[in-house]
């Protein structure tokens, strides 16, 4: 079971990377990286069949982050589409050069 | 076997729902698929023993967070009416090099992990689950050994909530 989680983590975290690459949407790009955090819960999860209960414990801890993460981040897209009107990242080039 | 079998199915769905996630054109329909993602996630960490965690993924996860991303997307008026996102040509060509080199470091890392028999983790955590149940063997570690970083995530939850809410009010002055 440890090495099916690890393929599934892998997977899930691959698919999340390449929609956070791919897509434009500001919404949808956080959106992968959840799964990104997810995924790495998954392999936490699987390789606490090795290593014991320890793994269980940081996953708790990810998640927590991951909804801290959420809500500040949910607050900085709501700030800024009230600003351009817009979630396109394309269009928040103030930091471009 | 039954296990086998069950674990295959969860992990193929909640592959199908990352795919889902990441190609669907609507964010509403994206959403969606992350809950669907999740949740069978979540069946496949009751069948790695993480029964606690399953229902932590699924009531936090899946419904607190994803609700909160709705939210936004009902506020912000982003469920129709969309605009093509996806990046295309050179650009979606780097993605999936990048992607397949990602994937290719991590398949060398699989494998050697799993000896013959149970792992002994897996032995520890039978154990846990038997003498304090699914919440206990958790939280009998999180009490002890982990108290401090339990104790600073309360404080980054605060921090959390102070900074949405300074983030997203509308400003008066």
């Amino acid at each position: 079971m440890i090495t099916e989680g690890l393929i599934l983590s892998a997977i899930l975290f691959v698919i999340g990377t390449f929609g956070v690459l791919i897509r434009r949407n500001a919404i949808i790009m956080f959106l992968c990286i959840e799964l990104q955090l997810n995924a790495v819960n998954v392999a936490f999860v699987a390789l606490s069949r090795s290593v014991g209960i320890d793994g269980q414990i940081f996953v708790f801890f990810v998640m927590t982050v991951a909804a801290a993460e959420a809500a500040v981040g949910l607050a900085i897209i709501i700030s800024i589409f009230r600003h351009y009107e817009t979630v396109n990242v394309d269009n928040f080039n103030l930091l471009k050069w | 076997m039954f296990a086998t079998v069950l674990f295959y199915l969860f992990a193929g769905v909640a592959i199908g729902g990352a795919l889902g996630v990441v190609l669907a054109k609507s964010p509403v329909a994206s959403l969606l698929m992350m809950v669907v993602s999740l949740g069978s996630v979540a069946g496949t960490f009751v069948l790695m023993e993480a029964h606690f965690l399953a229902a932590v993924q699924v009531i936090v996860y899946a419904g607190a967070i994803m609700v909160l991303f709705m939210f936004v997307i009902m506020l912000l008026n982003l469920g129709h009416d969309y605009e093509q996102d996806v990046k295309m040509g050179a650009f979606a060509v780097v993605s999936f090099a990048v992607v397949g080199v990602m994937a290719g470091m991590l398949a060398t890392r699989f494998g050697g992990l799993e000896g013959d028999g149970p792992a002994a983790g897996a032995i520890a955590i039978d154990a846990a689950l038997a003498e304090h149940g699914a919440v206990g063997a958790i939280g009998q570690t999180l009490f002890t050994d982990y108290v401090v970083p339990f104790e600073i995530t309360g404080i980054l939850l605060l921090v959390a909530i102070v900074g949405a809410l300074a983030l997203a009010k509308r400003n008066v002055a």
